[in-house]
């Protein structure tokens, strides 16, 4: 019944940010239908797919019922009026328990909201709920979240990616239009190119983090997972620009980029770049993945698009720089969770000491990978190491920023794989950290250099069929270029059949 | 050849804003415990820092008035920490590249003049408190401070006494009030001092340095640093070595104790706060803020000396406060009160700052009588008041329950006139002579001194309100009859 609201005359099963806005406003589906056939997916299929930490059924329903309201009173609608979106746990909500993740913040609700978060609620987005994350954003699969693992649509036996698998999941399972994730790494493209949907990370700066938990404040960017580019746009335009509350948020105004996606799909003129250290060179690239990306350079160049190979000579230090900068900055922001004032507080003895509080409350609030990031970052900082760890790797960030300065002189946006393998049977790299970073291998550098990236899927794996990721790494503030080039990719690559395999209910 | 102290001070002063440094939380003393606080000073996940403009510009006047350099460019820092006052897990500060660097403070003392100079001035938070007396559940934590903007004003160790760093400290408090940067008050823990101390004999490398913190007043300042210098000073002649340690004063015991030593040092692991973007400031702010610079303390006492002949000590005292020798030239005026200047920079420094010290009344009803006051001292200089009288109207003012103007100006009024007319003398000093005969046949007999016994007895007669010099003239008239 409720899927029959969402039938529309040529309207795919499962409809994206835009098509439901549109939908709504035009009085087509009601805004409450929308919110409830959003919840009854993530009745049918969470069990399954663990994509949320908490859902807001109550809160859903009466914002939709709001909107509903507001139409039939015939006050203007936000531009994203009854769209059902879901947040990372990562980004407050207030009235929703936040827990980034992590046993250490269980039980804590923000006061709150984001900026982020407000301006949704400003355009009129239902949220639905926080979704499952790596524990503060740390991980590539998902599995270091302290209350189990998201699971991917496409096989349930294998990892969603990280750290915003439970955005990218329930995103690809059509468990409401999109939603936002946080990328310091690629955590928002990453997931996104394992679960088949597109992840965008805008410039750093371009988007407030006022409102989300910090991991590396120097690499942090709020994203977004939908299912088409005109839905990563949409939801772009409504988050971004400046905040009084980020003192790194940047002023200068946005385009609005939903409204900047010509319906010429032609790339003629467009400059890529084809990193060789990300294609050609690339270590432990996987066949079927080098395969899809080949073709989807094919298509790229039919449509137009001048496809040329460039070099980014410092990007193969990216991984360890990465590792350096963003477990230094995690040290500092994670020291507020001392059992104090917030957060997971360890029972003691009277009379224990205040040294043990800490230790004690730390010791059992943090999971393993948040304690060897806090150990590493910790030592990269110490007096004695601080030279050789993180002042050599701000010094290899500032190259590889260069790099990509280089690189984009002469072209629009470079292009190459996000991932260098498909989605991971859950628990093949649980016990290799080391294995596990190396997922990161073709996302950091983005983040390093503060640009903007996406994720969009190309065609599925030729042996697995498991979903395959082409990321696009755009100038700085020119978001509105690389979302015209990315969707232009995704015209010519053709449709996507919504939803993934374990989220269809036939 | 003796052992000489070798001080710098690290001053810690909190800047004149109406909220934090990092948010729009309130910087008032006195609210209830933790009412001043938000996300953003309490360190909640996701609160970012927004730095106060306001800080800012107090932070390049300090330095503007201190003869720093301003860097167009500086940036914040993080100090990482463990502590329960301290919500975030780190103190974000300036220590690579600060707002302020250089400058120096010339103080005069009575060895001559004394130059401190200043390695630098940088922006930071201050931390909450803890309070560990007040519950026998524990430590409380007051985070009302956490957040608040401070400067800190590191100094060279170029200080060589005690005395050296207090007049150093008093004329640094008395620029900063100058200026509006801070209120100066060191009870209230607006401006707090650390002293690095150490010796060494004349010409030799300075000695290992011990760092003295919780100095609030100026009396910590002098007796932790006249202490410590002893203390060193005494380990070495017994043969021992000073061991480079954080101290805390004990004023109580007059003494200082080993806080920790280098080895328990924190390691701060110090990087540059990612949630802040390098601070810029225009070179035209910088000009801006230097013309509309006020007139610093040592022009006003060198103009008030060349102008008044107001005495060095007198200026100074008044110039501590801003307020106060604001006040004081108002009531001077630009007339021909001010050849009464120094008389009455003498008497305001003197008898009325007595009188106030006895009493319970603020500066601010002080200041608002000077006019009064000023009234009060002219009648003094010109005879129309006797010492006695003047010491009268001030007690008996001082102790009114209104303002202390018009107490004064009451106190005027009862108090009367002096008497100076000899026909209206001239019953009491007979009255006297009489019952003093055999004193008065030693004066006559050449014995003068006895003049002073009899001008006494007349006043204590007159309660105090005959002029002196007419009694004396009357009395040597009677007796050299």
């Amino acid at each position: 019944m409720l899927h029959a609201a969402l039938s529309l005359p040529g309207a795919p099963a499962v409809m994206g940010v835009v098509e439901t806005a549109h939908a709504i406003a035009a009085g087509a589906v009601r805004a409450s239908d929308v919110a409830a056939a959003a919840l009854a997916r993530i009745d049918a299929f969470e069990g399954d797919l663990h994509a949320f930490l908490h859902v807001d059924r109550t809160g859903a329903l009466a914002a939709a019922e709001r909107v509903d309201a507001d139409r039939r009173a015939g006050l203007p609608l936000g531009p994203l009026a009854g769209v059902p979106v879901h947040i990372k746990d990562m980004i407050a909500v207030a009235g929703m328990p936040l827990t980034a993740g992590s046993k250490m913040l269980a039980g804590w609700t923000p006061p709150l909201d984001a900026t982020v978060v407000a301006r949704l609620r400003a355009a009129g987005a239902v949220l639905i709920g926080k979704t499952n994350q790596d524990e503060f954003a740390m991980g590539s699969s998902n599995e270091n979240s302290a209350f189990g693992p998201s699971r991917n649509p496409w096989d349930r036996t294998r990892v969603a990616g990280g750290s915003s698998g439970g955005a990218a999941a329930a995103t690809a399972a059509g468990l409401g239009c999109g939603g936002l994730g946080t990328d310091t790494g690629g955590s928002v493209r990453q997931p996104a190119a394992l679960c088949g949907v597109v992840g965008f990370k805008p410039t750093w700066g371009r988007v407030s983090r006022a409102g989300v938990v910090a991991f590396a404040s120097s690499l942090d960017q709020v994203g977004t997972l939908t299912r088409s580019v005109a839905d990563a746009a949409a939801l772009y335009t409504a988050i971004a620009g400046s905040d009084p509350l980020d003192a790194t948020s940047d002023p200068r105004p946005v385009a609005d980029c939903a409204a900047d996606l010509t319906e010429a799909k032609d790339l003629r003129g467009v400059r890529l770049g084809v990193p060789i250290e990300y294609l050609d060179a690339a270590d432990g690239l996987d066949a079927g993945v080098r395969q899809r990306i080949e073709e989807a350079l094919a298509t790229l160049a039919q449509r137009g698009a001048d496809v040329r190979r460039v070099s980014l000579p410092h990007v193969r230090f990216g991984i360890a720089a990465y590792y350096l900068v963003c477990t230094a900055e995690a040290s500092a922001n994670l020291q507020r969770y001392d059992g104090v004032r917030f957060g997971h507080r360890a029972a003691l003895a009277p009379g224990a000491t205040l040294d043990s509080l800490y230790a004690t409350s730390r010791g059992e609030g943090f999971g393993p990978e948040v304690k060897r990031r806090i150990l590493l970052g910790t030592f990269a900082l110490s007096a004695g190491f601080h030279d050789a760890y993180y002042r050599k790797a701000c010094q290899v960030r500032r190259l590889v920023h260069d790099d990509f300065a280089r690189a984009l002189r002469d072209c629009d946006a470079l292009v190459g794989p996000t991932s260098p393998v498909c989605a991971w049977p859950l628990g093949a790299h649980a016990h290799d950290p080391l294995a596990m970073y190396l997922m990161d291998i073709f996302t950091v550098s983005a983040n390093l250099a503060g640009l903007p990236a996406l994720s969009v899927p190309a065609a599925p794996h030729p042996a697995s069929a498991l979903p395959v990721g082409l990321q696009f790494v755009g100038r700085a503030f020119d978001e509105a270029s690389l979302l015209r080039v990315a969707h232009a990719f995704e015209a010519a690559r053709g449709p996507c059949a919504w939803p993934a395999p374990a989220a269809r209910s036939e | 050849m003796a052992w000489q102290g070798v001080i710098g001070l690290e001053v810690h002063a909190q800047l004149r804003t109406r909220s934090k440094i990092f948010c729009a939380c309130p910087t008032t003393f006195g609210a209830a415990p933790n009412a001043h606080t938000c996300p953003v000073c309490l360190g909640h996940p996701g609160a970012l820092p927004v730095l106060n403009e306001r800080a800012v510009r107090l932070a390049v006047v300090a330095g503007l008035a201190l003869d720093c350099a301003i860097a167009t460019r500086s940036r914040f820092d993080r100090k990482n920490y463990f502590y329960p006052d301290l919500p975030k897990g780190y103190q974000i500060t300036q220590v690579t590249a600060p707002l302020c660097t250089g400058g120096h403070l010339d103080v005069a003392t009575a060895a001559g003049v004394v130059r401190g100079r200043i390695h630098h001035i940088h922006l930071e938070e201050d931390a909450g408190k803890s309070i560990h007396d007040a519950s026998p559940a524990g430590t409380l934590v007051d985070l009302n401070r956490a957040g608040t903007p401070l400067i800190e004003i590191v100094g060279e160790p170029d200080l060589r006494s005690a005395d050296d760093a207090v007049a150093w400290l008093r004329e640094l408090r008395a620029i900063l009030r100058h200026t509006g940067v801070c209120d100066g008050n060191m009870e209230e823990g607006s401006l707090r001092c650390d002293a690095n101390v150490s010796v060494h004999r004349p010409n030799a490398p300075f000695g290992t340095r011990c760092e003295i913190k919780n100095l609030n007043s100026f009396r910590a300042v002098r007796d932790a640093i006249a202490h410590e210098i002893e203390r060193q000073q005494a380990v070495i002649d017994a043969g021992g070595v000073v061991l480079q340690q954080t101290r805390l004063w004990d004023a109580e015991r007059s003494r200082t104790l080993p806080m920790r030593s280098k080895e328990e040092a924190h390691d701060y692991r110090y990087f540059p706060e990612p949630d802040l973007l390098p601070l810029h400031v225009a070179p035209e702010l910088v000009a801006e803020l230097r013309a509309a610079l006020p007139e610093l303390p040592a022009a006003r006492r060198a103009r008030w000396s060349a102008a008044w002949g107001v005495p060095a000590a007198a200026a100074a005292v008044l110039c501590d406060e801003p307020v106060r020798a604001d006040a004081f030239e108002r009531a001077l005026g630009a007339g021909p009160a001010a050849d009464l200047a120094a008389a009455f920079a003498l008497f305001v420094t003197g008898q009325v700052q007595a009188a106030h010290q006895r009493s319970a009344r603020t500066d601010a009803d002080v200041d608002a009588a000077l006019p009064v006051l000023l009234d009060v001292c002219a009648r003094w200089v010109q005879g129309r008041l006797t010492n006695k009288m003047l010491a009268d109207v001030l007690q008996s003012a001082f102790g009114g329950d209104a303002a202390l103007g018009a107490e004064l100006e009451r106190a005027l009024a009862q108090v009367g006139a002096v008497v100076t007319d000899a026909g209206a003398l001239a019953p009491t000093v007979d009255a006297v002579l009489a019952e003093h005969a055999d004193q008065a046949a030693r004066y006559r007999a050449g014995h003068t001194p006895v003049l002073g016994f009899f001008v006494g007895q007349v006043m204590r007669r007159l309660g105090g309100r005959g002029d002196a010099q007419a009694v004396q003239r009357l009395l040597q008239q009677r007796l050299d009859q």
